[in-house]
């Protein structure tokens, strides 16, 4: 029996939705073309159901020292109400138990610790809850993590993404345009029952909505009503892979660790604040190179091909072809000592086919990097 | 499910259709190119190449995979359709227009192996 988000009737009345099991949850993979969704969300807007994704909601008097402790990334970069920050959890050995966004909110009481939202991954948030329940015990600290997926705490999440996104929905929700006009990236604010924040997943400006699950179908058919196309996963993953974004289970997992899959700009060795894993990581070091490939010739890159570097052998951890370049791009696990720039191969149904290494993001905001 | 009467079909997706020359055309079908999503690139077989029956053909790479089309029949390459590699798109378009390739049949007895439509569809829905 599979999960199903409070879209899922909204999905299923679409003509041409394409729904597929993703990791235990029936999602639509595409309404009709996966490509022209994504090209929507590069060049206008589109729309994404996202309420697989896991927010909870955490409170008390030791929050953040909770969140300093627990996460690879550290929370006192957050100075003010709203801002918010990407992290890894880590497992002792250094290895990634999950990536996710921590949202600094405004104290609802003088005293009483900083409240933070989290939003984990949909696939991992049993494992992250169980894990981080018990580290809470285990470090004897006074605060409460409340997943928002049943009952009354039940929300929704919409991403509206692309150049038009913020126009778009300022259409169809007026009211909120004057709290969230002049909010600067990576932010989230309140506004009523909704929960706003300028985060995504596609390398474009856009909002992504959380409000109460009761009301998430009524707003999915007020954008379609202003036009906004819904768009599948398919399009969010040639998005983020384009976007240079990581994906859970597939670029990285709890054999991994962030030193090797791209994340040490938010892995914070240097200073004196002890997390989980650290100590691993700072024993064992970077061991290999996580970097962009663009294939040179025809065909598609895809996960798990091994890449030939004169340093050895690589893999690669995601791969498609872009839509927005018109070839192939990807993910990849290098050895140290591979640059940007070197000529490698990759291997393709027993043919080796040429690629050049880049440095990720491939596209930004609609503008190609590669 | 979009299943022309007057063309061959095989449990694997392709369809065939026997030429007034005696070659046969072959394609993936209407119900292939919607399970594989957006076609982006199609790896043609090279002319003069001989296949077995069911032998792998001819590679599609879609957004999400890549899958074979196999030969429906024993035969010889006769004509590629090279307007897909400039247009795979064509393919989720209209699946019985972009044809992949043509093929000689080795016997022009063994075109009687393959389904019809109601044996195509028949093999769809037993999934």
């Amino acid at each position: 029996m599979l999960n199903t988000t409070i879209l899922n009737a909204a999905h299923h009345a679409q003509q041409n939705a394409r729904m597929v099991d993703f990791g235990g949850w029936e999602m639509p993979v595409h309404y009709g073309s996966q490509i022209s969704e994504h090209h929507a969300v590069r060049r206008d807007c589109g729309m994404f159901d996202v309420s697989h994704m896991c927010a909870v909601d955490l409170v008390g008097i030791d929050a953040s020292r909770f969140l300093r402790r627990l996460l690879a990334n550290n929370v006192e970069r957050l100075k003010t109400s709203g801002k918010a920050l990407y992290s890894a959890m880590l497992n002792e050995s250094g290895g990634i138990i999950d990536d996710l966004i921590v949202y600094r909110r405004p104290a609802l009481v003088e005293g009483q610790g900083t409240p933070y939202r989290l939003v984990i991954n949909a696939g991992t948030a049993e494992k992250d809850l169980a894990w981080m329940t018990a580290r809470l015990q285990d470090w004897g600290l006074a605060a409460t993590l409340t997943p928002l997926r049943s009952g009354d705490k039940a929300v929704g999440m919409i991403a509206v993404q692309g150049p038009n996104a913020k126009t778009k929905v300022w259409a169809a929700l007026p009211e909120i345009r004057a709290a969230t006009e002049s909010l600067p990236p990576f932010f989230g604010v309140a506004i009523g029952e909704l929960f706003v924040a300028t985060t995504g997943y596609t390398g474009e400006d856009g909002f992504e909505i959380t409000l109460p699950a009761a009301q998430t179908e009524a707003l999915w058919n007020k954008f379609l009503a202003v036009g906004i196309p819904p768009c599948g996963l398919g399009a969010r993953d040639t998005l983020r892979l384009e976007a240079g974004m990581n994906l859970y289970g597939q670029d990285m997992d709890e054999t991994v660790s962030p030193l090797d899959a791209g994340l040490a700009w938010c892995t914070e060795l240097a200073s004196e604040r002890d997390f989980v894993g650290k100590s691993a990581l700072l024993a064992h070091g970077q061991r290999a190179q996580f970097l962009g490939l663009k294939l040179l010739d025809k065909g598609v890159l895809r996960a798990h091909q091994k890449v030939f570097a004169p340093q050895g052998e690589g893999e690669i951890t995601s791969g498609t072809f872009s839509p927005t370049l018109g070839f192939s791009i990807a993910l990849a696990r290098l050895p140290l000592g591979v640059s940007v720039g070197d000529p490698l191969s990759v291997e393709i149904r027993g043919k080796l086919l040429p690629v050049q290494v880049v440095k990720p993001p491939f596209v930004r905001h609609g503008k190609a990097l590669v | 499910m979009n299943i022309p009467a007057e063309l061959k079909y095989t449990a694997s997706h392709e369809w065939a259709r026997l030429e007034a020359d005696g070659t046969l055309t072959v394609g993936i079908t209407d119900h292939a190119q919607e399970l594989l999503g957006d076609l982006v690139f199609v790896d043609l077989p090279e002319i003069g190449k001989t296949f077995a029956a069911g032998e792998e053909a001819c590679v599609l790479e879609s957004v999400k995979a890549a899958a074979d089309a196999y030969a429906p029949v024993a035969g010889t390459v006769t004509a590629i359709n090279e307007t897909l590699s400039s247009a795979p798109e064509s393919i989720n378009q209209d699946a019985y227009a972009a044809w992949l390739f043509k093929l000689a049949p080795a016997n022009v007895g063994d075109l009687a192996g393959l389904l019809d439509a109601a044996g195509y569809k028949a093999s769809v829905d037993a999934g």
